[in-house]
């Protein structure tokens, strides 16, 4: 893995791949979500994200944003309307907050980006009142804020060894929280899709020459 | 009783029937003649359980006159979802607010006070003092 060059572009194309990375991942691990989801919630993590990703799809087949930060924000907006859970309002604040905070510039740098996308996890935190350790989303999007920094590979780590670790951890947000103690013992699904989401996007940076 | 702008009411529950039978059961406890508008926005748009954007535009764009909405939640997306509407700046109308009260009791003081020609404060401050209302 190599260091990222903060200079590095990333232009209108490499969002719009990064989502449908994004969406052939939930695709594929739509069950294993709502299994998790079944252990500490109400199972529908999965289904519920198929829902909105195919709606970002969607819409990102019928108009064309112009611009890095206009994809993220329609993005944020389609999930915030179609999910129906409460991962839609946090993954939606997540994409929408990062893509304003990127503007309306045709390109962005890799260093822009990272800024961007660590005021859309402050934005997520703020909404739902969790910090890390809570057993949430944000015990994968925190480290892989902080490791985008160095490059995308490194967030992508960063996120899946955050979501593993929220294994032994009492949740202390949302549904799985009213199970106290019987919420330890399993991997917190939406911690694990933040994971899927981050590993979607060292996917794409590393398919982009 | 009839309020030249009275403000409107909204209740965001997982349940369709919840949200429905809550605003029932306040319009009914508001007592006889006109109260002010309230409108349930409860489950998703197919009937499943869950929070809907939509459904809460929809019923916050019916009971605004121009006083205000005041939006009262049950549990977890509602909250989220409501909080990130309002976040967004354009999808509710002016003067709607998130009112932190118990959502029946609290739909039943905020419907009454609402009636009674209440301004967005008075309705909000109703619906949380609903908090205070011990059962023993």
């Amino acid at each position: 893995m190599t260091d990222q060059k903060p200079d590095r572009t990333l232009d209108t194309d490499f969002f719009r791949r990064w989502l449908t990375a994004a969406t052939a991942m939930v695709e594929r691990e739509a069950g294993r979500l709502t299994e998790l989801d079944s252990a500490i919630g109400d199972a529908d993590h999965g289904s519920n994200l198929q829902r909105g990703f195919r709606s970002v799809m969607t819409e990102l087949g019928r108009e064309s944003p112009d611009g890095p930060g206009a994809v993220l924000v329609m993005a944020g907006r389609q999930l915030i309307s179609t999910v129906g859970g409460a991962s839609g309002p946090l993954y939606g604040t997540l994409l929408r907050r990062t893509g304003k905070a990127l503007g309306d510039a045709p390109e962005v740098t890799a260093e822009q980006f990272t800024e961007a996308f660590r005021a859309g996890v402050a934005a997520v935190a703020q909404l739902g009142g969790a910090k890390a350790g809570d057993k949430t989303m944000l015990d994968a999007l925190e480290p892989a804020a902080e490791a985008l920094g160095t490059s995308f590979g490194a967030a992508a780590e960063a996120a899946e060894k955050g979501a593993l670790a929220t294994v032994p951890l009492q949740a202390r947000k949302g549904r799985a929280s009213y199970l106290g103690e019987r919420s330890i013992g399993h991997q917190d699904p939406g911690a694990t899709s933040s994971a899927l989401l981050v590993a979607a996007l060292a996917d794409t940076a590393e398919a982009t020459p | 009783m009839s309020i030249e702008k009275p403000v409107g009411i909204v209740l965001v529950s997982h349940s369709g029937p919840v949200a429905e039978a809550v605003a029932a059961m306040a319009r009914g406890l508001a007592g006889g003649g006109a109260t002010a508008p309230v409108a349930a926005a409860g489950g998703t748009p197919d009937g499943g359980l869950g929070t809907s954007s939509e459904l809460i535009s929809a019923a916050a764009a019916r009971v605004d006159r121009g006083a205000g909405v005041a939006i009262l939640v049950d549990l977890g997306s509602a909250v989220l979802t409501v909080k990130t509407l309002l976040a967004e700046g354009d999808e509710l109308p002016d003067g709607a607010r998130l009112v932190d009260a118990p959502f029946v009791e609290g739909a039943v003081a905020a419907l009454v006070t609402a009636s009674a020609g209440g301004d967005l404060n008075a309705v909000a401050a109703a619906a949380t003092e609903a908090y205070q209302y011990h059962k023993e």
